[in-house]
């Protein structure tokens, strides 16, 4: 910072930048600026004149959320300017704005989802009269709709258009607006049609009063009835930072954390609103099957069942991780089946070609190498099989932001879809990567021109029978643009499953000519395999397993659980303290906010039990000891050109995994909030077409 | 009083074709390329020292304001815009001078375009002025047929383009800031301030924003020296000035006089005096109707201009003088006025949106005399919790008239209530 400028806040002098507006500057001097419109992640309005102070010798008080210190003027004598915000006139600013917000708001905050956590009610304690001078009939404003998600109380919004400023910037989707002037201004959807973006709960929060409150929440609970774990979210593979607040054995909602490096203070509508999943089709008791029907079973009983099957044949015996898991169940999974000498192990339930073709690139050839953040910098994104919007809608924001804000050129190759941004269409088939390879002009150049280019494969381009061939042609690509440099890796992979990353690093992968996932599938369809244990698996074709013995440990009676032979009671992620690594290679904790459901038990616990009984019992007692053992794969030298293998790539164009947003997971297709969005976003598309 | 041979607008009541030949007998393009030969520094120093201050309320120097304009063209390029979105309620001046005299205005545009490099310039007409849209499209175009301005305009060697944007009929669209945005096809809300449009202006490039009659003027300043027009009006307040006079006068008219004539004066001899004599008068708002109204004592011997009026706690504003005799309900006036700007208010931030509804709840209460009489203290303080709280100035003209009633004609408000009270303890008595 070289442009340091010297200012005086309420007798204080202190040097900041030239570049801080006002409000920081007072902030850094400790003194508080109360606001509503201001948001340090939107555009500056300066509408509410909340934040007014006083520049001694101004004729009026300045919003110091706009103004910037290179715009202030030293005093006559030289002196640094004074900025006042305790003086008589900040004051009484403060009071006349906070009247003029108060007259034509209902007041009725013992009726309001917002009451406690209110920033209207917060600040007029602090800076408001005590009595109102307002003797008029108050305005009323009708309801609007904003779909299944966002409930609106508009006669309570004070027009500070945050929530019109996220929409538009950081979602992407021009749908919210103000209309009308002067008293009768109203924030609508104009349409009345539902928002269109997964981002769309970020208003609730951003709304600093009662107007955007969350429909599924609505007369739940007061916030300090609340219980606040913060934890990390497993809807996708950002591994956004949350905070789980539960009463009592239930989890009310779920809020996003600020983490300036992973999802800001956003998080995608999946992961606010999926909790009401947590309360339905769960797994409380374990069962097992008999006469072709599940019944309840002891926890003896069921694990005598499943002890007796894994002392089978090793060789026909094989293990699935889900995309929920966290990594010490895996760990402790693929521990036990090492003990019993099983080397059919696969936490890729897609089939994705990443991470175990024995290609030696280590964790780089199936991270996101260049950092969440680092999309921030990044001047130029090819985006090859994926759909961020759908796969990883914070990741779709930051990409959205570096086009807005740094004006990053962005190709896709693969499904063309509204991203929110404009983006160049190279294609949508791997012939497109193989001519993108072989040009010199066009978004080549642009890429190898880039002072930080990235490239970002997704499942869609994976995920499919060619897969690995694919990776070799992105790889080769990425060597040939040189994408990978000393100081700047941009070959990333945007994962999709929250245990991807974590599996991969723990080998969760076959081994020892050990089954992949296609093997396992197709070896118990053909009687070759006998035992299948899925540890969260629901994502793959059940009816393919034939005639094998399927145990299921999960939270959720999904597709798993119906084909089971023996169910195993796991815990969700909001119910066990656990460790996730997220696309970036991340490791970040998990909490329990709640205890598992019924009779079911912590994951980890549950296998480590089912060593005792099978008599090979795992060499750690507690968590600690168990996360002992988690060791990174070690990191050797990654040359991309050498990831996956060389061979003939089809001609299928990359289609993105994600069919249905709301409903990927067990916890989602357990919502009925997720079923309704997803119902609305049918409805949408079906009048859209 | 200002004689017919220093009169700039000398076809301000139509009585001549406004058409660009008959324009240029009575002088307009006369010398045009001349000047521009002279250079944009020596056009700035001219309009400096004639003394001209902004016409469209504010009186904010005008030879000061271009010289904002970054003295080269950087990346960007400069914009002049001409507000023409005249919708101030007694103001009438510009419409004229667009309807007949129009030639001076498009001349206007080209030489202070020059002046601050901009190679296009912006008219934005006020949506409601059809006639004037029409006779000011037709003087552009015989200027662009004539090549006075267009490609090498007035064969100076300056390329110049004039466009001519209608409004849609909004107030707040007559703030600059506001403006640029209507232009740029947004919603007409005003922007934060700063950066100020001489760095940041139409579509983020510096920009000048001037009334009509500012930039009208400045070919007539050239052509006959900044010493002739500054001979005009008292230090500081210099030059001829159009003055729309319109209330209870015999002879409503817009006229050009010089700056700081008496307000009596000025009425008597062009409008033909208040209805019913001097005596019957009431009330003057002299600029328009956001400056604070003057009672019969001051407007005796008050100067018209910008520091006269000042002194007085009113302002010059357009120079729209607005009469009113002693017929007139000064609280009903008013209510009308606020009645105006909670109308125009734009909603954008929170007192002028919230406070300008209640000013006029509040006086329409008054007018029946329905308040409390510490409601009229009380209507006061929130006047000027609006004042200077707001993004723009919308604000402070919404606060203005109220805070002129309070100031000069309490007594009215109060007898209002006292009125009110009498009647409605006749009535109780009456009932009981």
């Amino acid at each position: 910072m070289t442009n340091l400028r010297k200012v005086n806040v309420d007798g204080k002098e202190i040097e900041v930048p030239g570049h801080y507006t006002l409000m920081q500057a007072c902030e850094e001097a400790g003194a508080e600026i109360p606001r509503f419109c201001y948001h340090e992640r939107l555009s500056v309005a300066g509408n509410c004149r909340m934040c007014l102070v006083e520049w001694v010798g101004a004729p009026k008080p300045m919003a110091s959320c706009a103004m910037s210190i290179n715009d202030l003027r030293p005093n006559r004598d030289g002196t640094p300017a004074n900025i006042r915000t305790d003086s008589a006139v900040v004051k009484r600013a403060r009071e006349g704005v906070m009247e003029f917000l108060l007259i034509n708001h209902p007041l009725d905050c013992p009726i309001c989802d917002q009451g406690g956590e209110c920033d209207l009610q917060d600040q007029a304690v602090a800076y408001g009269r005590s009595r109102t001078r307002y003797d008029e009939g108050k305005r009323a404003v009708e309801e609007k709709n904003m779909g299944p998600l966002v409930k609106t109380n508009m006669t309570r919004c004070i027009q500070c258009t945050r929530c019109v400023r996220f929409i538009s910037e950081v979602a992407g989707v021009e749908e919210l607006g103000l209309v009308n002037r002067g008293e009768s201004a109203e924030i609508t959807t104009y349409l009345q049609a539902n928002l269109t973006s997964e981002l769309s709960g970020n208003v609730i929060d951003l709304c600093p009063v009662g107007a955007l409150t969350s429909r599924p929440y609505a007369f739940n609970a007061r916030p300090w009835e609340l219980r606040k774990t913060e934890s990390v979210d497993v809807m996708d593979a950002v591994g956004s930072n949350i905070r789980i607040d539960a009463r009592g054995a239930e989890v009310m909602r779920i809020l996003p954390r600020n983490n300036d490096d992973v999802n800001e203070e956003w998080i995608s509508d999946k992961t606010r609103f999926v909790w009401d999943g947590l309360k339905r089709q769960r797994l409380d008791k374990p069962f097992v099957r008999e006469n072709g029907k599940l019944r309840e079973a002891s926890w003896a009983e069921a694990l005598e069942l499943v002890a007796q099957k894994l002392k089978g044949d090793p060789q026909r015996i094989a293990a699935i991780a889900g995309d929920l898991c966290d990594m010490e169940s895996m760990k402790a999974l693929k521990d036990l089946m090492g003990s019993l000498g099983v080397s059919s192990l696969d936490c890729r339930q897609d089939g994705a070609a990443i991470g175990g073709q024995g290609d030696g690139q280590g964790r780089e050839g199936y991270l996101f190498n260049s950092g969440i953040a680092g999309i921030d910098e990044a001047d130029a994104i090819l985006l090859i099989g994926t759909n961020p919007r759908m796969e990883a809608p914070i990741i779709n924001a930051r990409i959205r932001g570096a086009w807005l804000h740094d004006d990053a050129k962005i190709a896709v190759i693969g499904e063309a879809t509204d991203l929110t941004y404009p983006y160049e269409h190279l294609g949508d088939d791997p012939a497109a990567l193989v001519a993108l390879a072989k040009k010199r002009g066009g978004f080549a150049k642009i890429l190898r021109d880039a002072k930080r280019p990235m490239l970002i494969v997704g499942m869609g381009a994976l995920a499919r029978p060619d897969g690995a061939q694919v990776l070799r042609e992105v790889g080769e690509l990425a060597a040939k643009l040189n994408i990978v440099r000393e100081d700047w890796n941009g070959f990333n992979v945007l994962h999709n499953a929250a245990s991807r990353v974590g599996g991969l690093d723990i080998g969760f992968i076959p081994h020892n000519g050990g089954r992949d996932l296609a093997g396992i599938v197709d070896g118990a369809a053909k009687g070759e395999v006998d035992t299948v244990y899925l540890l969260g698996a629901d994502e793959i074709d059940m009816k393919a397993l034939g005639e094998a013995f399927v145990i299921y440990q999960g939270s959720h009676g999904d597709a798993g659980a119906h084909r089971a032979d023996v169910v195993l009671p796991g815990a969700a992620y909001t119910e066990k303290n656990a460790l996730y690594t997220n696309t970036e290679g991340r490791m970040q904790d998990g909490f329990r906010a709640v205890f598992p459901k019924g009779d079911a038990r912590e994951d980890w616990a549950i296998i480590r039990a089912l060593s005792d009984q099978i008599g090979r019992t795992l060499p750690y007692d507690n968590l600690e000891g168990l996360r002992g053992t988690l060791q990174r794969p070690d990191a050797v030298a990654f040359d991309p050109a050498r990831l996956g293998k060389a061979g003939k790539v089809s001609d299928a164009p990359f289609v993105s995994p994600i069919t249905d947003y709301y409903l990927t997971n067990p916890i989602a297709r357990a919502s009925a909030i997720m079923a309704e969005c997803a119902m609305g976003a049918v409805g949408m598309r079906e009048a859209a077409e | 009083m200002l004689e017919d041979k220093d009169r700039i607008f000398t076809n301000l009541y139509g009585l001549q074709d406004p058409g660009l030949e008959a324009a240029k007998k009575r002088g307009a393009w006369n010398g045009t390329a001349a000047f521009m030969a002279l250079g944009d520094d020596w056009i700035v120093t001219q309009i400096k020292e004639s003394g001209l201050r902004g016409r469209g309320g504010a009186g904010f120097p005008t030879g000061l304001k271009w010289s904002f304009m970054p003295k080269e063209i950087g990346e960007r390029p400069h914009y002049l815009v001409v507000n023409a979105d005249e919708s101030e309620p007694g103001t009438c001046k510009d419409r004229d001078l667009m309807r007949h005299d129009p030639h001076l205005l498009i001349e206007g545009c080209l030489i202070a375009s020059f002046a601050m490099r901009a190679n296009a310039c912006y008219i934005y007409l006020r949506g409601e002025y059809i006639d004037e849209r029409i006779a000011l499209q037709k003087a552009i175009d015989e200027a662009y047929a004539a090549k006075l301005i267009g490609k090498n305009a007035c064969g100076s060697g300056y390329d110049f383009d004039l466009y001519l944007h209608h409004g849609a009929g909004a107030y707040i669209c007559g703030e600059e800031t506001a403006l640029l945005e209507s232009l740029e096809g947004k919603k007409g809300q005003p922007r934060l301030k700063p950066p100020f449009p001489a760095n940041a202006g139409l579509y983020g490039c510096p920009t000048t924003v001037n009334n009509v009659e500012s930039i009208a003027v400045t070919p007539t300043i050239l052509r006959r020296g900044s010493g002739w027009f500054s001979s005009f009006g008292r230090p500081g307040n210099a030059g001829t000035k159009v003055f729309c006079i319109s209330g209870h006068v015999n002879t409503p008219c817009n006229v050009e006089e010089e700056m700081s004539i008496p307000l009596k004066t000025l009425i008597e001899r062009h409008a033909g005096g208040v209805v019913g004599g001097w005596d019957n008068l009431k009330a003057i708002i002299p600029g328009g109707s956001s400056v604070p109204c003057l009672p019969r004592d001051i407007c005796d011997d008050v100067l018209m201009d910008f520091d006269a009026l000042k002194e007085h706690k009113s302002g010059l504003g357009t120079a729209a003088v607005i009469v009113m005799d002693q017929s007139t309900d000064m609280v009903r006036a008013i209510t009308r006025l606020a009645y105006f700007y909670k109308h125009e208010s734009c909603g954008q931030c929170t007192p002028c949106r919230e406070g300008t509804g209640w000013m006029w709840r509040v006086l329409t209460r008054m007018c029946e005399g329905k308040a409390d009489m510490a409601e009229i203290d009380m209507l006061l303080d929130v006047s000027q919790e609006i004042e200077g709280h707001t993004i723009c100035a919308l604000g402070d003209a919404a606060a203005w008239p109220v805070q002129g009633l309070i100031r000069h004609f309490r007594h009215e408000i109060e007898d209002k209530i006292n009125t009110y009270r009498a009647d409605k303890s006749v009535h109780a008595m009456a009932a009981e």
